[in-house]
C-alpha cells in the first residue's frame, strides 16, 4: 500500500480491555477500577465539553457523585444540543414484548450491523447498560409512548427483527435530552455544575502529558480564557458537517476533538460515515442543511422510481407496471427495511442510472398510497402525521396526495477519537464519549442506537471508569502563568487573529460549500482510489486558498458568527484530508465505507477480514499521519458477509 | 431608516456569571401562605378572579332589582326603601346597605390594586416596544380589559353620584329613586352615557369570566369552548338586563 | 422574488438599535427564511458590511435556537412553525418584511437579532426536574402510567424553549413556557412528590426574573411552534394555588 499519504506506526492495544466471559467483563472492570473517596470527590474538577445526550448525562451524573463539574456548550442553552433532533427512538434489551430479545441479541445485532468493525466487549456492555437507561429516563419523567395498559410501547426499527425501540412520538431525542438537561439543571441549582453556554472550546491544555483543561472563547464577548480541571471529557458530537450539507445542526463541528487530536489523541476510523437514506432532497444552491425524515417511514412507505430514465410524468400518472420498487425487488426478505447503508447506496445507484425523480434527478419516491389504502388515512396520520406536516412545510407538497421524495444525506459519523474500554483517549485524563468517540458502532450504526450509546456513556459508563483515573488526583493546581497553559492560550489568540487578518475575498461559507462538494463527490456514498487521491489534492489546494483568501468580517471582541464559522471550517479542512486518507487506505468495503473496487458481483459491499479486521487509529504529525492498528477479534459473533436478500 | 424605541432602556440582564451560588429562596419562610402567594402574578390573578366573581354576583342581584322598575313607581321605590331597612332592628338603619357597600369597596380595591400591579409588571417586562406588532389571536374583549376597566370604574363613580347620591341627577337629590331614574333616561344622551359603559362591562365580563376560570385552574382544552360560550351568553344577558330599564324609559314603557 | 427587508440592527447590548432597510433579489420560494438571510449576509460580507447576527442551529424546528419577530408575529404568520421552517413561498414578490428580535426585559438583546434567553434556564433550574440521581431508578414498568396522562404530558413536554410565547405576550409573560414544564412533570406519577414545590419555585422565579403575569389573552399559544395549549397555564395556576386541577 502506498505510503505517499501516511506512515505506519506500532499497533496499539486497549489496555483496559477486560477478559473472561463477555457477560462478566463490565462487572469485572467496575470492580477492578479504583474508587475515589467521597470526601475527595469535592476536590476534583471535571470539565465536560458539550451538553448533548452524552455530555449532559455525564455532567449531571458526575455532579451527583460529588465532583465539581464545569460544562460548556456553544449554544445559548445546554438544552439545544443536536441530540434534540433525533426522531426515531432508543434501543434497549428489555424484552418487554417477550419476542425473543435479550442482551445477547442486541449485542449480536449491533456487532453484525456494524459490519464486524467494532469491539465485542464494548458492544456487549452497551447492550447490558441499555436496560438501565430506560429505567433512569422513565424515573426522570421522560414521556415515552405508552399503551392503554399504562406500560411502555415499543416498535421495531431500522430492520430489527424484535420490537426493542422505545420512543416518544417522533421526538425521542428531544425528550431524552430534556431529561438529561433537567438533571443538569438540578445540579446547576445545587452549585455542582458551573455552566458556560455560548462558549466554545478552542484548545486542550496539556500539562505533563495529562489533559488538564481547555482554552475557550466566550462567543458573546470574545474573551479567550483558560479553565482547569483534573480530567477533561469531550462530548462534542460528530463531524458530519465536513460535508457542509448534512442532517447535523449548523453549529456542529469537529473543533474540540480535532484540537485534542492535534495534541496527541489518536483519531479512529474517520472515514466511517453514515449516510441516511430518508432525507428531503436538495432544492437548490441556497440549501443550508438537510432534513431527515424518520426511518420509521420505511415501515409503511414503499420506495420506487420509474422503470425507465427520463420519465417526467407526475408520479400518480405512472402505472404500477412502469414502476420499479427496487428495494423490494433486490432484497425480497427485508424489502424497504434494509439497513441504512444499503438503502442509501441503492438510491444512489438508481439515480446514477438516470431514474431519479425531482429537481436534478436526485431523489426517489417514498410512497404511502398502499399504506393509506390498507390502514386508512387516519391511521397513517396518527403514525406519521407530524412527519408529513414537516415534509409539507419544507417542500410545499402533501404526502397524502403525492409520494414523498427522499434522497440520502450525511447523518452520523461512526469515527471519532480513539478510546479504550474506559472511554479514555490516548492522552491521560482525556475522556471522549458519545458520537465524538469511535467506540461502539463499528463501520455502521443501527437505527435508535445513537441515543442508546450517548446515554450509556454519560449516565453509566464514564462515571464508573473516570474514577479509576481520578483516584490518582487531585493534580497540581494550575494558573494562567504556567508555561504550557500560556502557550495553549497564546496559540488560540494567534489563530483567531490570523483568521481575521487574512482579509481576502471569499466568505467562509463559500469555502465550506466547496469543501462539502468535494467530500460528497469523492468521499461520500461510494469511494474509489482515483477519486480519493484527487480529493486529497483538491482539499489541500482549497485549504491553501482558504488561508490566503478568506474574508472574515468583524472583530474578535464581539459576537462574531463568521469568525466562529471560519475557525470550524479551518479544522474541517484538516479532518477532510484525514478522512480521505483513511478511506484510501481501507481498500475493503464495510458498513458506511463503500469502496467501488471492493464489491460482490451483484454490487454488495465486500469486506476483507484478512487484511482489515482492525481499527485504524491515526496520529497527527503535521505532515503525513501515522497509522496505528488495533486488531479486532471476534469470539462470540463470527464475522459473516451481511445479507439482507 | 426608522429610529424609534431605543434599545437602551434600563434592562436588568440576567446574571451572566455561571455557577455562582444561587440565591436562597425566601418564599418558604416569610409571611403567611396567602400573602406569599399574592406576591406572584398567579396569586394576583387569583385575587382578581375571586373578587371579580363576587362583583358579578352583586351585578346579578342589582340587575334583577332594577327590573322592579317595570312593576311601577311604588314597587320600585318600596324596593329601594327596603334595601335601607332590611335587617332592622338587628342592624341599624341602612346597616345592610353599608355592609354591602364596604364589602364591595374592599373587593373593588383589591381587584383594581391587583390589576394595576399586573399592568406595571407587564410594562416593566417589555421596556422596548416592537415597531410592528400584529395581534394573532387576542379578542377585542381581552385587549380592552385594562382601559375598559378604567372606564367602568369611572362610570361607577358617576352612577353613584347620579342615582344613589343624586347630585349628578337632573331631578336632584330630593327626588325619589324612581323619579331620578325616569329623569335620566328620558334624555337620550344619558341612555347612551349608560349604554356605552355597559357594553364595555359586557366585554369585560366576556373575557373576565373565562379568565377567572383559567386563573383559578378551572380551564382546560375541553372546557375552553363551553366556558367561553357561557361567558358570552352571560355577558349578553346581564347587559341586556341592565339596558331594559333605560330603554324602557326612553321608549315610554316606563313613565 | 425581490423583497425589502427592514432589519433590527444593534451592535451590542448597550448600544442603541434601529431598523435598517435592505433589498434582496432573486429569492427562491423554496428557500427557508434563514437561507434568505444567509444570502443577504453573504452579500453584506463581500460588500464589507457587518453581516446580521441571528441565532439558529438545527434548522429543523426542534432546537429552539432560532426566533425572529417577522412582520410583528414571532416566527412569522405561518402557524405551528419555527422561523427556520418558514419558507419563502409564503411571501410575495415585492413584499416588505420587518424583522425584529424577541423583546422582553428578561431577554436582553446581545447583538442584532440575537437575544439572551438564559432566564428560561433559571426557571427550569428552580425546579423543572424530577430529583432522581442516576442509578436509583426502579424498573421502568414498576409504575404504569395511564396512556392519556402520558400523551398529555408529552404534548406539554414538546416545548422547545424558543421564547416565542414571551415575545408574543402583551405582558411579556413566561407563563406558557413555565406551565408546559409544570404540566409535563405534574401529570406523571414520577413528578408527584415535588409537584407543589416545583410549581411554587418555578412561578416565583419567573416573576423574580422580570417576566410579566398571564392575563389569559392567548397570543402565546397562537404563536407557539409546538401548539402548547393554554390548558397548561390553568394547570400551573391550580398547582401554584394548591387547588386540584380539572380537565386537560
Amino acid at each position: 500500500m502506498s505510503t505517499e499519504f501516511y506512515r505506519t506506526g506500532a499497533p496499539i492495544e486497549d489496555g483496559k480491555a477486560p477478559d473472561g466471559v463477555i457477560a462478566e467483563r463490565w462487572d469485572n472492570r467496575r470492580f477492578a477500577a479504583k474508587l475515589v473517596n467521597p470526601a475527595n470527590k469535592r476536590k476534583l474538577t471535571v470539565i465536560v465539553v458539550g451538553t448533548g445526550l452524552a455530555g449532559g448525562s455525564a455532567a449531571a451524573t458526575l455532579a451527583e457523585l460529588g465532583y465539581d463539574v464545569k460544562s460548556f456548550c456553544y449554544q445559548d442553552s445546554p438544552r439545544r444540543a443536536h441530540s434534540i433532533a433525533a426522531q426515531g427512538g432508543i434501543n434497549a434489551a428489555k424484552n418487554y414484548r417477550g419476542d425473543g430479545d435479550s442482551v445477547h441479541r442486541l449485542f449480536y445485532d449491533t456487532v453484525k450491523g456494524g459490519d464486524f468493525r467494532s469491539r465485542e466487549s464494548n458492544v456487549y456492555r452497551l447492550a447490558q447498560v441499555s436496560v438501565e437507561i430506560i429505567d433512569q429516563c422513565v424515573a426522570q419523567g421522560v414521556p415515552f409512548a405508552r399503551e392503554y395498559g399504562g406500560l411502555l410501547d415499543t416498535r421495531s426499527f431500522g430492520g430489527a427483527q424484535v420490537s426493542r425501540t422505545f420512543y416518544a412520538r417522533g421526538q425521542t431525542g428531544q425528550q431524552l435530552l430534556l431529561g438529561a438537561y433537567q438533571a443538569m439543571a438540578r445540579q446547576i441549582q445545587a452549585g455542582k455544575i458551573e455552566m458556560h453556554p455560548r462558549t466554545e472550546m478552542l484548545d486542550l491544555i496539556l500539562v505533563d502529558g495529562r489533559a488538564r483543561g481547555v482554552v475557550t472563547r466566550d462567543l458573546v464577548t470574545g474573551e479567550v480564557r483558560n479553565h482547569f480541571a483534573d480530567a477533561v471529557v469531550l462530548a462534542s458530537g460528530g463531524y458530519g458537517n465536513v460535508f457542509f450539507l448534512s442532517t447535523n445542526a449548523k453549529g456542529c463541528n469537529v473543533t474540540a476533538i480535532w484540537r485534542a487530536h492535534r495534541k496527541g489523541a489518536l483519531f479512529a476510523n474517520p472515514c466511517y460515515t453514515q449516510i441516511h437514506p430518508t432525507c428531503i432532497p436538495v432544492s437548490g444552491d441556497h440549501q443550508s442543511k438537510l432534513t431527515l425524515m424518520s426511518e420509521s417511514l420505511r415501515n409503511d412507505g414503499r420506495v420506487w422510481v420509474p422503470l425507465t430514465g427520463g420519465d417526467t410524468r407526475a408520479p400518480a400518472d405512472i402505472p404500477e407496471a412502469e414502476r420499479d420498487y427496487y428495494l423490494e425487488r433486490i432484497y425480497p426478505s427485508f424489502g424497504n427495511l434494509v439497513p441504512r447503508d444499503i438503502a442509501s447506496r441503492a438510491a444512489k445507484n438508481v439515480c446514477d442510472e438516470g431514474r431519479g425523480v425531482g429537481p436534478g434527478g436526485l431523489g426517489v419516491y417514498l410512497d404511502f398510497a398502499d399504506a393509506i389504502a390498507r390502514l386508512g388515512r387516519d391511521a397513517v396520520a396518527a403514525k406519521y402525521g407530524n412527519l408529513f406536516e414537516m415534509y409539507e412545510r419544507i417542500t410545499g407538497e402533501d404526502p397524502f396526495e403525492t409520494p414523498m421524495r427522499i434522497y440520502p444525506a450525511v447523518h452520523y459519523t461512526m469515527g471519532g477519537l480513539w478510546v479504550d474500554y474506559d472511554l479514555q483517549a490516548t492522552i491521560p485524563g482525556l475522556f471522549v464519549i458519545g458520537e465524538a468517540n469511535f467506540s461502539d458502532h463499528g463501520a455502521n450504526r443501527l437505527g435508535a442506537s445513537a441515543l442508546m450509546q450517548g446515554l450509556a456513556d454519560g449516565y453509566f459508563v464514564l462515571p464508573n471508569t473516570i474514577g479509576d483515573y481520578l483516584a490518582a488526583g487531585p493534580f497540581e493546581p494550575l494558573d494562567d502563568a504556567h508555561p504550557e497553559v500560556a502557550d495553549a492560550a497564546e496559540a488560540v489568540r494567534t489563530r483567531v487573529a490570523k483568521l481575521l487578518a487574512v482579509n481576502g475575498s471569499r466568505t467562509p461559507d463559500s469555502f465550506h460549500r466547496e469543501l462539502g462538494r468535494i467530500m460528497w463527490d469523492y468521499c461520500g456514498m461510494e469511494r474509489t482510489d482515483a477519486g480519493l487521491r484527487k480529493a486529497v489534492g483538491l482539499i489541500q489546494a482549497l485549504r491553501e486558498e482558504f488561508w490566503r483568501d478568506v474574508l472574515v468580517s468583524g472583530e474578535s471582541e464581539e459576537l462574531n458568527q463568521q469568525l466562529e464559522k471560519a475557525g470550524r471550517i479551518a479544522d474541517f479542512f484538516e479532518l477532510a484530508e484525514l478522512m480521505c486518507i483513511d478511506a484510501l487506505h481501507r481498500t475493503e468495503s464495510c458498513g458506511g465505507h463503500f469502496r467501488g473496487e471492493s464489491q460482490t458481483p451483484d454490487g454488495e459491499a465486500l469486506r476483507d477480514d484478512e487484511t482489515f479486521s482492525y481499527v485504524a487509529a491515526w496520529e497527527y504529525t503535521g505532515d503525513r499521519p501515522v497509522l496505528h492498528r488495533e486488531h479486532l477479534t471476534f469470539e462470540y459473533v463470527k464475522p459473516s458477509q451481511r445479507s439482507y436478500k | 431608516m426608522i429610529d424609534r424605541g431605543a434599545a437602551t432602556a434600563p434592562v436588568q440582564a440576567p446574571d451572566q456569571g455561571a455557577g455562582r451560588a444561587r440565591t436562597e429562596r425566601t418564599t418558604a419562610t416569610k409571611g403567611s401562605r396567602a400573602t406569599t402567594r399574592y406576591r406572584g402574578a398567579v396569586g394576583k390573578k387569583a385575587v382578581m378572579a375571586v373578587t371579580g366573581a363576587l362583583m358579578i354576583g352583586f351585578l346579578v342581584l342589582h340587575m334583577i332589582g332594577n327590573l322592579k322598575v317595570f312593576a311601577g313607581r311604588d314597587s320600585f321605590n318600596d324596593y329601594a326603601a327596603w334595601l335601607r331597612t332590611v335587617g332592622e332592628p338587628m342592624l341599624p338603619p341602612s346597616g345592610f346597605l353599608w355592609i354591602q357597600r364596604i364589602g364591595l369597596l374592599v373587593i373593588l380595591a383589591l381587584h383594581i390594586t391587583a390589576a394595576v400591579q399586573l399592568t406595571v409588571q407587564a410594562k416593566r417586562a417589555r421596556p422596548v416596544k416592537y415597531h410592528v406588532k400584529r395581534r394573532v389571536q387576542q379578542s377585542y374583549a381581552s385587549r380592552t380589559m385594562r382601559w375598559g376597566g378604567v372606564i367602568i370604574a369611572a362610570f361607577v363613580v358617576y352612577h353613584i353620584l347620579d342615582l344613589t347620591v343624586g347630585v349628578a341627577n337632573p331631578a336632584g337629590t330630593a327626588a325619589d329613586p324612581y323619579t331620578r331614574l325616569v329623569a335620566d333616561f328620558q334624555r337620550w344622551y344619558l341612555v347612551v352615557a349608560y349604554a356605552v359603559p355597559l357594553l364595555l362591562l359586557g366585554l369585560h365580563l366576556r373575557h373576565g369570566v373565562w379568565s377567572a376560570a383559567q386563573s383559578l385552574g378551572r380551564g382546560g382544552t375541553a372546557r375552553e369552548r363551553p366556558i367561553k360560550l357561557f361567558a358570552t351568553g352571560f355577558a349578553v344577558v346581564l347587559v341586556a338586563g341592565f339596558l331594559l330599564a333605560p330603554v324602557g324609559v326612553l321608549v315610554g314603557v316606563v313613565k | 422574488m425581490n423583497l425589502t427587508l427592514k432589519v433590527w440592527r444593534q451592535k451590542n447590548a448597550t448600544s442603541r438599535g434601529h431598523l435598517t432597510t435592505y433589498r434582496v433579489k432573486e429569492i427562491s420560494p423554496d428557500m427557508s427564511f434563514l437561507e434568505m438571510l444567509d444570502v443577504l449576509n453573504e452579500r453584506l460580507i463581500l460588500d464589507g458590511d457587518d453581516p446580521i447576527a441571528f441565532d439558529h442551529d438545527c434548522r429543523e424546528g426542534i432546537c429552539g435556537m432560532c426566533g425572529l419577530v417577522i412582520n410583528g408575529v414571532p416566527h412569522g404568520e405561518q402557524r405551528a412553525t419555527t422561523t427556520c421552517q418558514l419558507h419563502m413561498r409564503h411571501f410575495k414578490d415585492g413584499d416588505t418584511i420587518v424583522i425584529e428580535p424577541w423583546r422582553a426585559a428578561p431577554f436582553p438583546v446581545v447583538k442584532d437579532l440575537v437575544v439572551d434567553r438564559s432566564a428560561f434556564d433559571r426557571i427550569i433550574e428552580a425546579g423543572g426536574y424530577v430529583s432522581v440521581p442516576t442509578g436509583s431508578a426502579p424498573d421502568a414498568h414498576a409504575v404504569p402510567v395511564p396512556k392519556a396522562s402520558a400523551d398529555t404530558a408529552f404534548d406539554a413536554a414538546t416545548c422547545i424553549g424558543c421564547g416565542a410565547c414571551v415575545a408574543a405576550c402583551p405582558n411579556g409573560s413566561a407563563s406558557l413556557f413555565t406551565a408546559a414544564k409544570i404540566t409535563h412533570l405534574g401529570l406523571l406519577p414520577q413528578g408527584q412528590p415535588e409537584r407543589a414545590r416545583r410549581a411554587r419555585a418555578m412561578v416565583e422565579t419567573a416573576d423574580e426574573l422580570g417576566f410579566g403575569g398571564c392575563t389569559n389573552i392567548g397570543e402565546c399559544t397562537a404563536v407557539c411552534p409546538k401548539g402548547i395549549p393554554l390548558a397548561t397555564i390553568a394547570r400551573m395556576n391550580a398547582d401554584y394555588l394548591g387547588l386540584a386541577a380539572t380537565g386537560d
